[in-house]
């Protein structure tokens, strides 16, 4: 089994926990860094896949099964946007090719990301595998990720006898999570758009790795693991919820000045507030997971708001801590109760 | 007032005082006189709401669900509530404080935010349909107490006033509390502000992937075909339904086999005499059209006050869809006279109920 970018913490997680899978004798692991993190009892290569040499690599080792999890938003260490998409679409067709190649690659997983739906006010609310995404994204890992499916498709045609899963997986939290959202969430106040409460969906990155090893192992009696699947946790949270479960204020802002303060971040470096991010945290973006449950036969562990739970308690204490908040309620409760209520009633109560 | 262009079906006004008109909502509601139709009082269909203090049987529902009386709005400060359950209901508001401030509440896929729903934003339509536009309902047995169905209502008033109308005429008189997911137009989300309470109070784009969604869930869907077209239409050409879209509510319908529930209503197209459409101005905007009314945009934000006329919201008898095969919903021939039914249904309501209407205001 070949896993890319094994260097960045999801990938070094999930090549440590295949390797416990009885079904897999040897895993080579590819990144064009070394990892920071160990391996288990993987090997790894270091070799660039927007190299030639990812050709070589995959017929010397003969591996009968690809996972792709080098289809970032953000570079490892240092690198800009620039070699991002090259290593994301470039990488991708470079190791399609290797795979074209090769006879003995039987399966391949690619993770991508529910950002190929974009966000838009005219979306339905709610996307399946299927829905063609009303506008395109314009730009950034969304169109990295677009750009890659669609190769990934044309090599589903090229080699049918290659089962291709493609996994869409929304925003994905964990304790440890590197992403830029999580990024976001840490910021002590986070900046909103005025006038919009984004739908969230989060997915755990515990269900990351299990569905990585589902897709990547013949599958199993009743289900199927060859196609496009969108991972998601159950439920959805809005903006102002996972500020307020997070204990972080928010400040509003209009959508132009969000989108000016946006690229002036990025210009000075500072961190990568992308445009796609910027119209996930205004419109939102809900997906279905139906194929998931159905086709797939997987049921996440953990709900978006558990998920969000998880990923909180990783995080320090907010400005204004949920916990301190219920208190105040709490004790004004308590006053209220032993001071036989104060004289509050309805508005609206009009029938009397 | 202008009724002049209605034509009186006198057969119609014995058939329907007969099969289709329910019993009067309001037990005091003697303001009509002994017009038109306060004789027949209590009319053969039976009462489905207990008349004494209409606000306080809705409420029933949302106790027995989950334990919360009703909401003490931390900002209202009157001094009339009975003592007993005050303390309850203090403490039911605290608590209701204490989830919102924790973000401990839930929402659906399509941010339907229902206990926001119910507690707040309902709670300030109320006074709007009670008192202002006085809002008569009939027919709300038509509406069944379970499964998908989808109304289809006439769109008028230059601002969607009549949807928000009929979600509060569903909500506070329907026996089985149901809640209606309404369908809104794309400008809708796309304006900030606007978005947010539309997706809190269940809204949702309309568009047949999101109403077929819905009413696969089993949930109740409002839809109004004309659209801007029937909303923004000029005061001389009240309640005249214009086209009804392409039709798609009826595919969409047919494929989730729901009944289609034909909903008039009466009074929103006086709230805001439309005699003028500044389009450059709406051009520039990017609305489709830009209102010019008696006194707005001349009295400025005093004259988007909308005047106090008296409402009428009659649902009808729901046009059963799922006898149909399963290749029905993609037979254009079916779709036209299905989509033309449901028009007339609605036309010929709104006529009956103009013609029995004694004024505009009352």
């Amino acid at each position: 089994m070949l896993v890319t970018g094994a260097a960045r913490q999801l990938g070094g997680r999930f090549v440590r926990r295949i390797q416990r899978d009885p079904e897999v004798d040897r895993v080579i692991a590819v990144d064009a860094v070394p990892p920071a993190h160990h391996l288990g009892g993987a090997d790894f290569i270091q070799a660039d896949i927007r190299q030639a040499t990812i050709a070589r690599v995959l017929a010397e080792t003969g591996a009968d099964t690809v996972v792709h999890m080098d289809v970032t938003g953000t570079a490892l260490g240092s690198g800009n946007r620039a070699t991002v998409k090259e290593t994301n679409v470039i990488g991708t067709m470079q190791l399609l090719g290797a795979c074209q190649k090769s006879p003995t690659v039987k399966r391949l997983v690619v993770k991508s990301s529910t950002n190929v739906y974009g966000s838009a006010p005219r979306d339905p609310a709610v996307f399946t595998e299927t829905t063609p995404p009303k506008s395109l994204p314009s730009g950034g890992f969304a169109k990295d990720a677009v750009e890659v499916e669609g190769y990934v498709r044309g090599f589903a045609r090229r080699r049918p006898d290659v089962a291709v899963c493609v996994l869409r997986f929304a925003n994905i939290l964990g304790p440890a999570a590197d992403t830029p959202l999580a990024s976001y969430f840490a910021l002590p106040v986070l900046p909103t758009v005025f006038g919009y409460d984004p739908r969230l969906q989060f997915v755990h990155e515990d269900d990351v790795v299990e569905v990585l090893r589902i897709a990547s192992h013949e599958p199993r009696r009743g289900t199927l693991n060859s196609g496009t699947f969108n991972i998601a946790g159950d439920g959805v949270l809005l903006l102002s919820q996972c500020s307020r479960r997070l204990g972080r204020p928010t400040v509003p802002l209009l959508l132009p000045a969000v989108t000016w303060a946006g690229s002036l971040v990025r210009t000075l470096g500072m961190t990568d507030f992308s445009p796609e991010q910027i119209r996930l945290l205004t419109h939102g973006r809900v997906v279905d997971t139906v194929q998931m449950r159905e086709t797939l036969g997987y049921t996440p562990r953990y709900t978006t708001a558990e998920t969000f739970a998880d990923f909180a308690r990783g995080q320090g204490p907010g400005l204004v801590p949920p916990e301190a908040l219920a208190g105040a309620v709490d004790r004004v409760a308590a006053l209220a109760a032993r001071g036989g209520g104060r004289p509050t009633t309805h508005s609206a109560d009009s029938t009397d | 007032m202008a009724d002049a262009k209605v034509i009186p079906f006198d057969d119609d006004r014995s058939r329907g005082s007969a099969a289709q008109r329910p019993a009067r909502r309001r037990g005091t509601g003697s303001r009509r006189g002994a017009h038109t139709e306060s004789g027949t009082g209590t009319g053969e269909m039976g009462e489905v709401q207990p008349l004494p203090g209409r606000g306080r049987a809705r409420e029933d529902g949302p106790v027995s669900r989950e334990e919360k009386p009703e909401q003490p709005q931390e900002r209202s400060s009157g001094a009339d509530g009975p003592g007993g359950g005050l303390e309850r209901r203090v403490a039911a508001g605290l608590a209701f404080l204490r989830r919102r401030l924790t973000g401990d509440y839930g929402v659906d896929d399509f941010g339907y935010d229902e206990e926001l729903t119910d507690q707040v934003l309902m709670s300030l339509l109320r006074p709007v349909y009670e008192k202002y536009f006085r809002v008569e309902v009939k027919g709300i047995e038509n509406i069944p107490a379970k499964g998908g169905a989808l109304i289809v209502a006439n769109h008028s008033g230059t601002l969607p006033l009549d949807g928000l109308m009929m979600q509060v005429a569903v909500h506070d008189h329907h026996p089985a509390d149901r809640h209606l997911r309404l369908l809104a137009a794309d400008l809708v989300f796309v304006l900030p502000v606007v978005n947010e309470l539309a997706r809190k109070l269940g809204h949702t784009l309309a568009c047949a992937e999101d109403a077929e969604r819905l009413l696969a869930q089993g949930e109740l869907v409002g839809v109004m075909p004309e659209g801007f077209k029937g909303i923004g239409k000029p005061f001389s050409e009240r309640y005249k339904l214009q086209r009804f879209g392409r039709g798609g509510f009826v595919s969409t319908a047919l494929r989730q086999g729901a009944p289609i529930i034909p909903c008039s209503i009466v009074g929103a197209e006086e709230i805001y005499p439309m005699i003028g459409n500044a389009k450059t101005l709406a051009r520039v905007l990017g609305f489709p059209y830009f209102p010019l009314t008696p006194t707005f945009p001349w009295l400025g934000p005093l004259g988007a006050v909308p005047l106090p006329t008296k409402w009428t919201i009659q649902f009808g008898q729901p046009i059963p869809t799922d006898g149909y095969p399963a290749e029905a919903a993609e037979d254009p021939m079916l779709m036209f006279n299905l989509t033309d039914q449901v028009r007339e249904q609605i036309q010929h309501t709104l006529y009956k109920l103009l013609v029995q209407r004694r004024s505009v205001f009352f």
